[in-house]
């Protein structure tokens, strides 16, 4: 089962952001999409999601999500925004229970204790949404999209986690958690795809990773495939020196790297 | 905060949803003891109990209590309940809808254009042929207070919507430049109006349920009940319209359709209860906000919360404008405005965190 895009493009006032993208991601696999600032990684989730209007075409699971009623496409795919700020003074736990309505994972309050527990926010329900900080909103709407889609397969068919920028305002502790989080659904089976910003993480945890340059996917493959420094300099328009760590092999690059 | 206080804390908040559904009972019983207060006190001494006595001893009624209690205290009382309610969930419905905890019907034009559609009619109604006025008379000033809502809800809709969606932002800027219109036309109307139409458009304008007659109820009520009903399944879509659009209709919320049926409902709802009771103010915000920081705001207990208490707070203000200076009556209105305004910078002053998002 795949979640694949093919020659997207969209315009935001007659400004063409994305020109011909395609996209290609696995079930069971995290997928991470990265590239620089206005490439067109948010926009090209948001035209995978539905969000806004495009040109192409967009296949989730075999199906063409534009002909699913939106609460089918809730059951099989979950959606994190950048910032989501609440009108109303909602408890966490209130912010939970929307997620479990809208899944099918049914309307166990238990569960949205589990969510809240994998994201590090335990004992967080009663509090109001307003009052947490930034990185605690955050951790708490990943935790709503959770409850919505908490199981990574339901009879056989994998669902989906579309997330834009999950980890943006995280600490450095609370980013390893939820990157462990995000790569266990999909080693169970479930669909991850995540826009990022920090190559680092991406390479450490994402099994492809896509690099989004100008309006287009310019180069897809494992972290090791496309962390290169042809492909980072070309994308981030500055010299990039991509090292490995000794034991394990993974790609990395430090900003220092450029001076030299 | 001591742990203390912060346990207490926690237990008020995740009460918050059955303290909601208990309310669901107390309310009603409000609505129910206001009820009884509003169809036993009046300018007459016409008596309920006295009445209710007399009709199981089997005793006929006088003519006086046949008519005090029939034909006027209880269509006012019905049409009290249905204006009060609709403005209540009509307030709570426009706030969901705004994602903004200020927003009102008032602010969208809808009361403007059944205002504007009312005194059109009180003043050019006059000059339409004796035959037609005949035929019409009674249900002149609401049929025209109904389609000028409706017309002002459907201008704003198609200014606001495009290729389907409907923009909010649009549609707060689209209803203010269209109560200001609307607002003129009005004005140039009492402009040309006569004194005896002058003072009927004092009385009509600052609200009241005097004239109450069962015609009214006839025109109104069922609009209004039937638009309340279907509010009450906008509960959980409003709930997800707090996340945003797009993060609604990502949790499965069909949010076009949800802001299709609100803005329909509303206009059914203010466009009757204007036609019939002319402009009453600050229930649709104070009732949402009251209940809001007693019970919460989730929209699935505030709908129909927000109908009984609207319903309870403009059977006491109609009491009181009976009352306070009887036999003659104060506009409803006022009573409103009098007691809501304060009651409403109060809250702006005590939870400015909360309506500062």
């Amino acid at each position: 089962m795949m979640l694949q895009a093919f020659d997207i493009h969209v315009r935001i006032n007659g400004k063409p952001i994305l020109h011909g993208a395609d996209f290609c991601a696995r079930a069971g696999q995290f997928t991470a999409i990265v590239g620089p600032n206005g490439s067109g990684k948010s926009t090209l989730l948001k035209a995978i999601t539905g969000e806004i209007p495009f040109d192409g075409q967009v296949i989730l699971n075999g199906l063409n999500p534009a002909t699913l009623k939106p609460w089918e496409l809730a059951a099989i795919r979950g959606v994190l925004p950048q910032a989501t700020t609440l009108a109303f003074p909602f408890t966490t736990a209130e912010v939970l229970r929307m997620g479990l309505r809208a899944g099918t994972s049914g309307a166990a309050t238990a569960l949205a204790d589990r969510a809240l527990a994998a994201v590090g926010l335990a004992g967080y329900g009663p509090r109001f949404y307003q009052e947490l900080s930034g990185g605690e909103q955050q951790r708490s709407q990943l935790a709503r999209v959770l409850c919505q889609v908490w199981d990574p397969m339901v009879a056989g068919i994998p669902r989906w986690l579309l997330l834009d920028e999950p980890v943006a305002s995280l600490d450095i502790g609370h980013q390893l958690i939820v990157m462990r989080l995000l790569a266990n659904y999909a080693a169970r089976g479930g669909g991850v795809v995540a826009v990022m910003h920090d190559l680092n993480l991406s390479a450490m945890f994402a099994d492809q990773m896509a690099v989004v340059s100008a309006g287009r996917v310019t180069s897809s493959g494992t972290p090791s495939q496309v962390m290169t420094d042809d492909i980072l300099s070309d994308a981030y328009h500055c010299a990039l020196r991509v090292n490995t760590t000794p034991q394990r092999g993974q790609s990395f690059v430090l900003p220092h790297a450029s001076v030299a | 905060m001591t742990a203390y206080a912060e346990i207490r804390g926690a237990q008020r908040v995740t009460d918050r949803r059955s303290r909601a559904r208990r309310a669901h009972i107390w309310l009603a019983l409000l609505l129910a003891a206001v009820s009884v207060i509003s169809l036993t006190y009046g300018a007459s001494g016409a008596s309920l109990w006295g009445a209710l006595g007399k009709m199981v001893q089997g005793t006929p009624l006088t003519q006086t209590e046949r008519v005090v209690l029939w034909d006027i205290r209880l269509p006012r009382l019905i049409l009290g309940i249905c204006v009060g309610a609709a403005l209540a969930v009509s307030g709570a419905v426009m706030q969901g809808l705004f994602r903004n905890p200020l927003a009102d019907p008032g602010l969208v034009g809808v009361s403007a254009g059944a205002g504007l559609g009312a005194i059109a009619a009180i003043v050019l109604g006059a000059a339409l042929p004796l035959s037609l006025m005949g035929w019409i008379g009674p249900w002149l000033v609401p049929l025209a207070a109904f389609l000028g809502g409706w017309s002002a809800t459907m201008v704003l809709y198609r200014v606001s919507t495009r290729r389907g969606r409907t923009s909010v932002a649009t549609m707060l800027l689209a209803g203010i430049a269209l109560g200001a219109l609307t607002g003129a036309v009005s004005g140039i109307l009492v402009y040309i109006a006569d004194d005896a139409q002058l003072r009927d458009l004092t009385f009509w304008g600052l609200g009241s349920l005097a004239g109450a007659t069962w015609t009214k109820v006839m025109v109104a009520c069922p609009l209004i009940v039937s638009a309340i009903l279907v509010a009450g399944f906008l509960g959980h879509g409003l709930n997800g319209l707090a996340f945003g659009e797009a993060t609604a209709a990502h949790m499965g919320i069909p949010v076009q359709r949800v802001k299709n049926i609100a803005i329909l409902t509303v206009a059914a709802a203010i466009g009757a209860a204007v036609a019939v009771s002319g402009g009453i103010g600050f229930i649709g915000i104070v009732v949402p906000h009251l209940l809001r920081l007693a019970t919460g705001p989730d929209h699935e207990t505030l709908l129909p919360n927000a109908a009984l208490l609207g319903a309870s707070l403009l059977l006491i203000a109609d009491v009181i404008s009976r009352m306070i200076i009887a036999p003659a009556e104060l506009p409803i209105g006022i009573v409103t405005a009098v007691l809501g305004a304060p009651i409403f910078l109060w809250i702006l002053l005590r939870r400015r965190g909360l309506v500062d998002l």
